[in-house]
Order: C-alpha cells, then sequence, then structure tokens
C-alpha cells in the first residue's frame, strides 16, 4: 500500500476554558495519500476547523495539542519549534479560510501579499516573486493578472478574494491543502466554479487536498474519500462512494437525511433531532447517542472502538446497514 | 480628490471666522488692560489717552470691524505692551513651540508604540501589565507636576540636564532650532518628555488595543499559515493596521499638544507661544492673546485637513468619498 503523505494519529487538541477542557478533538486518526481529495465533514462546532488549524501548528492558547500525531510526508509535525513549522507552511502544507473578505490584509496590496510568501521562502528577486506571482493569479482564472497585483482587496469580488487566496495558497507547491469551507461565503455560481478550479489546480500540481465543510453534495462530487467528524471524533471514514450510498453509523445516516422519519428530497444536511452536546461536558460512552435514533442502553456506558470493512471504518455498536433502513 | 479639497477648505475658513468672533468678543469681556498698562498714580485724561491711543474708545462693533478688516489684511493688530505687531511675536515664539510639540510628538511614539504593541501581543505577561499601570500614571498625573519632579530629579539632583529655558539654536532656512546640536537638545529634552508622556499614554493604550484586536483577525491567521515570520507579520501586518488610528488620534493630539504647551513652558521657562501667551494673559495684552488664539485655531484647522489627508494615504478602503 502507498504510503500517506500525511497522517494523524490519534490526534488530541484542547482548550482550557472556564467551562474546563473542552476536547476539541479527540483522538482523531487519519490518512491522506498524494493527490488524494478528502472530505471531512460535520455539524458546526464538531472541530473540523480545529484539526486543520492543527495541522498547520497554528493553534494558539488557550488551545494545545495534547497528544497524538501529525506525519507529513515521513516527519513528525508536533513537537517541532515554530521556526522549522514555518519553514513548512506555504511549500509542504497551506491552508484557505472560510471568509475571503477577511483573510487578506485589507492594507496592503495584493502583490506585497503575495510577494512576501515567496521571499519568505526562498532567496529570489523582487521581480521574479511579481512574475510568479501573476502566474499563479492567472492560474486560478483572475483576468488581467498583472493589474490585479496592483490593487487592494477590498476593490475585488468576494469570488476574487477567495480565488487570490488559493492562489497564494497554492504559491509554494504545497503537498497538502487544507481548505476550510472556502467557498461557503460565496454565490452558488462562484461556489461550484471555485470548487471546480481547486481540484483541477491541485489534480495537476498533485496536492492533496482535505476540503472542509458542511455540504455532502459538494463532498460528493469532490472527494476520493470522506471523514464524518462528531464532538472532536471521525465517527465514520472510508471511501466516499460507500460511505454516502450505504453509511453505517447513525450520524452520517442522519447527516444524509435518509432516516426513516424524514423526507428524501431537498435539503442536503438534514436536521438530526437534538443539538450539538457542549464539548466541555460529553454524556459517557457515545457522543451522538442522546441523539441517536439506533441508540441502546450500551451505548451510553462505554465509548465505541473502531471497526472496519474493506471500505472503510466506523465508531458504532449498533451500525445502521442499508437492509435494515429500508424495511 | 480637488472638490474635496476645496470644500474642507471653505469649511475651514468658516471656522476661523466664527472663532475669530468668539476670541475676540471674549476677550473684550475681560478687565480693561488700560487700568494695568497706565501708570498707577495716572489721572483720569491721561486714563482717556491711553484709550484712544489702543482704540479702546470705540465702541465695541466698531473694534471689532476694525480687528476683522485688519485681520483680512494680515494684521491682528500691534502688542500693547511690546508696541510690535502682535503676529509678529507670535510668529517669533512659535517654532520653539513647534519645536516642543514635534519633539514630544516623536518621544510618544518611538515610547509608545513599542510598549503598546509588546502589551498587545503578551496581554498577560508581568511585563504588560507593567507597562499598563505605566500608562495609567501618564494618564493620571498632573503634567506641571510631573515637570516638576523631572527638573528636581535630572537638573537639581543629578545635575545631568538644565532646568529650563532653551539651548543655543542654529537656523534651518531661517528658522532657528535647537534639536540640531547636543547642547541645544539637552534643553529640550525633559520639557519635551513631560509633554510627551500623556500622549505617549494614550499611544500605549491605541496600540494596545490595536495589536489585540488584530492578532485575532483572519488576516494575521492566514499570514501565519503562508509561513511569514513572526517580526514581519507584526512589522508589516499588524503594525500597519493599528498605525491607522494611532496616526489619526495623533495627529490631532499634535495641534492639543501645540496649545497645550502653555503649562510645560511655563514650568521650564521655555520660551514659546505658550509662555508669551501667559505672560500676555498677565498684563491683559489683548491684541497678543487675540492673535495666539487665532493662530491655535488655524494650526487646529491646518492640523486637522493633513490628518484626514494621511488617513486616506494610509487606509486604502478610505477614499475621500464626501468629494463625490
Ligand atoms: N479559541 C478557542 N477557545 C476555546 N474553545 C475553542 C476555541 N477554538 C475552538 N474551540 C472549541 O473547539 C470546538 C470545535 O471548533 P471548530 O472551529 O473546529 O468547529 P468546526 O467543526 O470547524 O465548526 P464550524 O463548522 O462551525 O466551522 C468548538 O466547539 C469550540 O468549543
Ligand atoms: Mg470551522
Amino acid at each position: 500500500m502507498r504510503k500517506p503523505v500525511l497522517s494523524l494519529h490519534d490526534l488530541k487538541v484542547e482548550f482550557g476554558t472556564r467551562q474546563g477542557v473542552v476536547k476539541a478533538v479527540d483522538g482523531v486518526s487519519l490518512d491522506v495519500h498524494a493527490g488524494e481529495v478528502v472530505g471531512l465533514v460535520g455539524e458546526s462546532g464538531s472541530g473540523k476547523s480545529v484539526t486543520g488549524l492543527a495541522i498547520l501548528g497554528l493553534i494558539d492558547p488557550p488551545g494545545r495539542i495534547a497528544s497524538g500525531s501529525i506525519n507529513l510526508d515521513g516527519q513528525e509535525l508536533i513537537g517541532l519549534p515554530d521556526s522549522e513549522l514555518r519553514r513548512l507552511r506555504g511549500p509542504s502544507m497551506a491552508m484557505i479560510f472560510q471568509d475571503p473578505m477577511t483573510t487578506l490584509n485589507p492594507v496592503l496590496r495584493i502583490d506585497t501579499q503575495m510577494i512576501e510568501t515567496i521571499r519568505a521562502h526562498e532567496n529570489v528577486s523582487e521581480k521574479a516573486a511579481r512574475d510568479r506571482a501573476e502566474a499563479a493569479l492567472r492560474r486560478v482564472g483572475i483576468p488581467s493578472p498583472a493589474e490585479r497585483l496592483l490593487t487592494y482587496p477590498h476593490q475585488l469580488s468576494g469570488g476574487m478574494r477567495q480565488r487570490v487566496a488559493i492562489a497564494i495558497a497554492l504559491l509554494m507547491n504545497p503537498k497538502v491543502l487544507i481548505a476550510d469551507e472556502p467557498t461557503t461565503a460565496l454565490d452558488v455560481t462562484i461556489q461550484s466554479q471555485i470548487l471546480a478550479e481547486v481540484q483541477q489546480l491541485c489534480a495537476e500540481m498533485g496536492t492533496s487536498l482535505i476540503w472542509i465543510t458542511h455540504d455532502l453534495a459538494v463532498v460528493a462530487g469532490l472527494a476520493d474519500r470522506i471523514a464524518v467528524m462528531y464532538a472532536g471524533r471521525v465517527v465514520e471514514e472510508g471511501d466516499v462512494d460507500p460511505v454516502l450510498d450505504d453509511p453505517r453509523h447513525p450520524y452520517t445516516y442522519g447527516l444524509l437525511g435518509s432516516a426513516p422519519s424524514r423526507n428524501r428530497r431537498g435539503e442536503k444536511l438534514a436536521q438530526i433531532p437534538g443539538m450539538t452536546p457542549s464539548l466541555a461536558n460529553l454524556p459517557k460512552g457515545c457522543a451522538f447517542a442522546p441523539r441517536c435514533v439506533f441508540a441502546a442502553d450500551d451505548c451510553k456506558v462505554a465509548s465505541p472502538g473502531l471497526t472496519r470493512d474493506h471500505t472503510r471504518t466506523w465508531r458504532c455498536f449498533h451500525p445502521v446497514h442499508a437492509r435494515e433502513a429500508a424495511q | 480628490m480637488l472638490a474635496y479639497l476645496i470644500r474642507r477648505i471653505g469649511q475651514a475658513l468658516l471656522v476661523i471666522a466664527a472663532m475669530a468672533t468668539i476670541v475676540f468678543l471674549s476677550i473684550y469681556a475681560v478687565g480693561n488692560p488700560v487700568d494695568i498698562l497706565a501708570n498707577p498714580n495716572a489721572d483720569a485724561k491721561e486714563m482717556a489717552e491711553i484709550s484712544a491711543r489702543l482704540g479702546l474708545d470705540k465702541p465695541l462693533w466698531e473694534q471689532f470691524g476694525l480687528f476683522v478688516w485688519n485681520a483680512l489684511h494680515g494684521d491682528l493688530g500691534r502688542s500693547f505692551v511690546f508696541n510690535e505687531p502682535a503676529l509678529k511675536l507670535i510668529i517669533q515664539r512659535m517654532p520653539a513651540t513647534l519645536e516642543l510639540a514635534f519633539v514630544a510628538l516623536i518621544m510618544s511614539i518611538v515610547i509608545g508604540i513599542p510598549l503598546g504593541v509588546w502589551s498587545g501581543l503578551k496581554p498577560d505577561a508581568w511585563s504588560s501589565r507593567a507597562i499598563m499601570s505605566g500608562s495609567i500614571l501618564g494618564f493620571s498625573l498632573p503634567n506641571f507636576w510631573i515637570g516638576l519632579m523631572l527638573i528636581l530629579l535630572f537638573a537639581v539632583q543629578l545635575k545631568w540636564l538644565p532646568s529650563g529655558g532653551r539651548g543655543p539654536t542654529t537656523d534651518v532656512f531661517g528658522i532657528p532650532v535647537s534639536f540640531l546640536t547636543w547642547e541645544g537638545l539637552r534643553y529640550l529634552l525633559l520639557p519635551a518628555f513631560t509633554l510627551a508622556l500623556y500622549k505617549a499614554a494614550l499611544v500605549v493604550r491605541l496600540s494596545r488595543s490595536g495589536t489585540r484586536e488584530a492578532v485575532l483577525q483572519d488576516y494575521v491567521r492566514f499570514a501565519r499559515a503562508k509561513g511569514l515570520s513572526p517580526t514581519r507579520i507584526v512589522l508589516v501586518h499588524v503594525l500597519k493596521n493599528i498605525m491607522i488610528p494611532v496616526v489619526t488620534i495623533l495627529g490631532l493630539e499634535l495641534g492639543s499638544m501645540i496649545a497645550f504647551a502653555v503649562v510645560t513652558e511655563t514650568v521650564f521657562a521655555y520660551p514659546g507661544m505658550g509662555k508669551l501667551l501667559i505672560d500676555s494673559i498677565g498684563r491683559l495684552d489683548r491684541p497678543v492673546i487675540v492673535a495666539y488664539l487665532m493662530m491655535v485655531v488655524v494650526i487646529f484647522v491646518v492640523i486637522n485637513l493633513i490628518v484626514d489627508l494621511l488617513y486616506a494615504a494610509l487606509d486604502p478602503r478610505v477614499r475621500l468619498q464626501e468629494a463625490e
């Protein structure tokens, strides 16, 4: 089997808050192979962004990486000093964020923000860096890139700004790009354009992509594999078709809107009854049990371990099976 | 841009005209200068003569009309005491005050921004707490008291710096300045520091809150995700954003620094406009008082305009929208 480019093992990230220690990421393991697209889905607060930030080493106090391993291309990232991590941010791993209105510095021109990225990593002339910046803008589909370089972020539309952010993230040909809901804040038509562009660029460059989203339809069309997070854990993970066509975990099942009580048309992300639990005082046993239609007594006692078949893994004592659900 | 400038200048002229009226009328209301100027045992006839010579015997509206007419011709009257044009007296003293204010301004920036940014980056460190407590002192201790303490310490006790006055000056484009020689600078240090302290405290506060806000912004996170060094993030990404409020507020404060140099100049016997004002008030030298106040108004107005232009230059999102 191929060796993964990025491998998370039992990653735990905690935040010290007034309500106690919040385990925002609680034992996440995930492998990402070269050129692969992994969709990371889950409700708000399930720990998707924190997972992404932890990979880049951008968890700030009161948060900290409590334990686990993040292995990027054979190198362990946890415990690396910030100066070492900094050298990897850009050339090895990059991240783009949800709101294109705020990710670019409002008082610096686009060229400044692009050229500084290149020159932070390579000793190249201003001119050479500018040429590369211009080429990068062209690649993400920005018309007249030389002129755009001279503008300030506020002079560009949201879609254009997100394209600039993508161009910046891809400037150094990273091995892994983490896209944290980069299209949520945009118009639907622009969403799909940008989605297609990022997918294509990553495929061309051989960059692995972790696409964080709420939107299962996006993942279905984009990802090779999918990881479903709930309350800081990956509850189901595997090849995208089997997971979405025939989910094992009741949470995935619920997300798909295929629970018996739901209508199947329309919404992509069905509402699951109940609320996401507060991470500061999770119930004993399976964190999803209080909202789960399949929950039994054993779910409230112990946390389910990992079960696997040949295409995926899941954490559930009473997994859904297509045959049962059809009844 | 041009339309904006013309409009702003129009507004400025209006403000100046309104201030001229208020200043003239309110000065007219305080005391009769003749009582002070005349020899204590002068009789009524002599008093009337002085009054006539200074034009104080005319009715108020006529005096005001004359004042406006002359002011439009660049003449703000002659000092009763020195018998010289009041404007000339002010302008002679102005370089000293401007120099004091600018040196104080630079001091407040040089002291305030690093301390503020530091305490904004490390809000919980003991050093930051010390800086913040210090800035409260800077706000609350009275200016003249700080001046006196500095004199006691550095001039009287340690004898490092002179206790007052202005040092030797050199002419630059015909303007006498003292900051170019070490000897001249020594005279400036204490009064400028006294004047700077309050503003430095203000700059500390502004840059601290600006920094605390900026480091939480997505653009800082993105800058880190790009692999930039913390130095570049702070010195370029954060500083450029916090400079917008700092420059705006400090620019506006420069006017008040010039105006309120009065106290510092008095404590340090520093021969600037402020000292002249205090002396003139003591002698009810109306033309000088009026000329001083008019000068301060003009300085305020000009500074305001410059600050607005600077603000637009610093923040690309501001494009002097009023122009449209
Ligand atoms: N700075 C912080 N301080 C305290 N707790 C935090 C902090 N950042 C994140 N958390 C905790 O981590 C949990 C997971 O947050 P995260 O941002 O990863 O969620 P998410 O899955 O990305 O949600 P969304 O879809 O809303 O972006 C949150 O519920 C919150 O409790
Ligand atoms: Mg998120």
